[in-house]
């Protein structure tokens, strides 16, 4: 309990860290106005100067982060013009199911893939099993995230020509129209047996299948190296090859024995990788013309729409810290020696 | 007999080989270790590829135009041709935008920009690094509190931002790139640096009367650097990769740039006209490219763990 307090106590200095360098990176876009202007076209002077005097915009910079991160904790972080003018918390908000059922989908292919390739690998190593687990886990961090998605469209939509991998979003608009479907929770998986349309449920998942293996493509890469090289390791572990010498079958070694202490260092890799699984997102987002944030986000990069850069980084920041945080967490609690320091 | 070593006549260039041997054959020992790992062995024929494609683009692909990192128009062929065709060994896209001049060039512009960032980042992450660790105290906190802030927005995502604000362009990008891959050396270093200044050696140095800044660069560094070493052969990747990921994204190089992220932009919106060449060619180029820098620091992390090396 302790040791999560200590933790929570670090998280501190690093999210005001984050938010004087998002602060300091937004300031540097220019017009301190823009990310409060809802419609910056028609926007008049005397609007302007009620701006600059609603958000101390006249001070100078050092003070004038106090009033803005006084306004960020009050959940006010401006509009965002590339989701239509709607204020930026509630941008988040309509964007986010997209993006989390997305990345925990991909997340959960590459926990599974990564931890059991990784395994076998390790338990075979050298055979041909291990090496072309190797090969695909080093082109897995070695190709383009964009490339592949689009050389897998190209195959399964164009060649194939399964048009329910169509490229617009998380199911096909025009046989599908969201009047006639009632969002419960905005997982779309969930939604469409909630509704009890078989149908939906399909056309959803084919549309999750291209952009899950896209974004998940290069995390199971990592986790595959990492449990690989953590499995051989615990291998020629004395516990090990004690748990052989009293006549265990090797498939309990394997479980019970090598696999738990294996995955200690996984927790963390797969902890670190979920921020590589959201700068992913951004990519994978954009490929597969994907309605979640990472879209949003590029969008506001590319036409300068401060307040969506400013709180979709905040965003991540955020999620990330405390990602790593419950990693962790996890981390001491299958690994009693870290608790004791 | 012992000769004092001191009584030796030493000219600088005596002092210098005697400096250098061990440093030497370690080194040789070093590249004997590589040469008997198969896929360090793939990844340095692959780095060697492209290190001759950057040094001599105009060998493979005579510089066209003003400014040979632009992908020259040619007007008599307005629309996209399939690879082998005449003049266009890798196809082309609209109005004679060659693949193969693209990526030729693009070899020369991937290499210069993550020599660039790598090195300058790996420079400020050592210089950093280095202080903090040797110095400790209230200097290593606030070092390491403002690295741990740029470590913790996955790199992508900050990189994005700051491109952003910066706006498109390969300078903007080289920038923001350095912002923040320099923080990942500074951890890496000043943890190395932590268990290295423990060492009895550096006490001697100490004690035999050296100063501040020569233990460091002297006795610290030398016995730092290996892990940091491996990192940045990996990054030499990463940054390439990011570099096309941005201008993907329509972030990074301006259209029509010999960048290969920006060839796979261009090429996107043909492939729904079955024009798969424009998006194949340039990402396979980006994945080889990545590829070799992967084999070769994978090789090196075993040769230069002292536990794994004899």
């Amino acid at each position: 309990m302790t040791y999560i307090i200590r933790r929570l106590l670090l998280l501190i200095p690093v999210l005001i860290g984050v938010s004087i360098l998002t602060f300091f990176i937004i300031n540097s876009a220019g017009d301190p106005v823009t990310p409060y202007l809802q419609n910056p076209e028609h926007t008049t002077p005397e609007q302007r100067q009620l701006i600059i005097e609603k958000y101390h915009l006249d001070e100078p910079p050092y003070i004038r982060y106090f009033y803005w991160l006084s306004n960020v904790l009050h959940g006010d972080l401006g509009y965002s013009t590339e989701a239509g003018g709607l204020p930026v918390t509630e941008a988040i908000a309509k964007k986010f199911p997209a993006t989390f059922e997305l990345t925990l989908i991909a997340m959960f292919f590459s926990i599974v893939f990564g931890i059991s390739l990784g395994t076998i690998s390790a338990v075979r190593a050298n055979s041909p099993v291990d090496q072309s687990t190797r090969i695909l886990a080093l082109i897995g961090v070695s190709i383009p995230v964009f490339w592949l998605g689009l050389m897998l469209l190209y195959v399964f939509y164009y060649q194939f020509n399964i048009h329910d991998m169509m490229p617009a979003g998380r199911y096909s608009k025009p046989d599908f129209v969201d009047d006639d479907i009632t969002f419960y929770t905005n997982f779309y998986l969930i939604d469409s047996i909630l509704n009890g349309n078989p149908r939906l449920f399909w056309n959803v998942l084919m549309h999750l299948i291209l952009p899950s293996i896209t974004l998940a493509f290069a995390s199971t890469a990592i986790i595959i190296r990492i449990m690989r090289a953590s499995m051989l390791d615990v291998l020629g572990a004395e516990y090990v090859v004690s748990a052989r010498a009293k006549g265990l079958p090797e498939r309990v070694v394997i479980r019970k024995h090598a696999r738990r202490n294996a995955m200690i260092p996984t927790t963390t890799v797969i902890g670190l990788s979920f921020g590589g699984l959201l700068g992913g997102a951004v990519v994978t987002e954009t490929v597969f013309n994907w309605p979640g944030l990472g879209q949003w986000s590029i969008k506001a990069a590319q036409n300068l729409d401060t307040g969506g850069i400013m709180g979709f980084t905040l965003l991540v920041a955020i999620i990330y810290v405390l990602a790593n945080l419950v990693v962790d967490v996890i981390y001491a609690y299958l690994d009693p020696r870290v608790r004791l320091d | 007999m012992s000769a004092d070593i001191t009584e030796l006549p030493l000219t600088l260039r005596g002092r210098l080989k005697m400096a250098l041997a061990p440093r030497i054959r370690e080194l040789r020992f070093s590249l004997h270790l590589l040469s008997k790992s198969a896929s360090s062995i793939a990844g340095l024929v692959l780095l060697i590829f492209f290190l001759i494609l950057a040094l001599f683009p105009s060998l493979f692909a005579p510089a066209r135009g003003v400014d040979p990192y632009v992908i020259p128009f040619d007007a008599t062929h307005p629309f996209p041709e399939p690879p082998g065709s005449e003049g266009f060994p890798l196809g082309s896209g609209p109005y004679g935008y060659d693949i193969y001049y693209g990526i030729i060039w693009g070899a020369r512009l991937s290499m210069v920009f993550a020599i660039v960032v790598v090195g300058i980042s790996v420079l400020i992450g050592t210089i950093l690094g280095l202080i903090a660790g040797y110095r400790g105290g209230v200097i290593d906190e606030l070092i390491m509190r403002i690295t741990d802030v740029f470590l913790s927005i996955p790199f992508l995502i900050l990189v994005i931002a700051i491109a952003a604000v910066l706006g498109r362009g390969l300078d903007s990008s080289l920038k923001a790139m350095i912002v923040v891959f320099w923080s990942g050396y500074t951890r890496i270093i000043r943890g190395q640096v932590l268990a290295v200044r423990e060492n009895a050696y550096v006490d001697a140095a100490r004690a035999a009367g050296s100063g501040e800044l020569r233990i460091m660069f002297r006795h610290i560094l030398p016995n730092s650097w290996a892990p940091s070493i491996v990192q940045a052969t990996m990054d030499m990747g990463t940054v390439v990769l990011v570099l096309a990921a941005l201008s993907y994204l329509g972030l990074g190089a301006e259209p029509g740039t010999a960048e290969w992220g920006a060839m796979v932009q261009e090429g996107a919106d043909w492939m729904v006209a079955g024009k798969w060449w424009m998006v194949f060619f340039p990402g396979l180029v980006i994945s080889l490219f990545v590829l070799g820098f992967n084999l070769l620091g994978d090789g090196m992390r075993d040769i230069l763990d002292p536990k794994m090396r004899r």
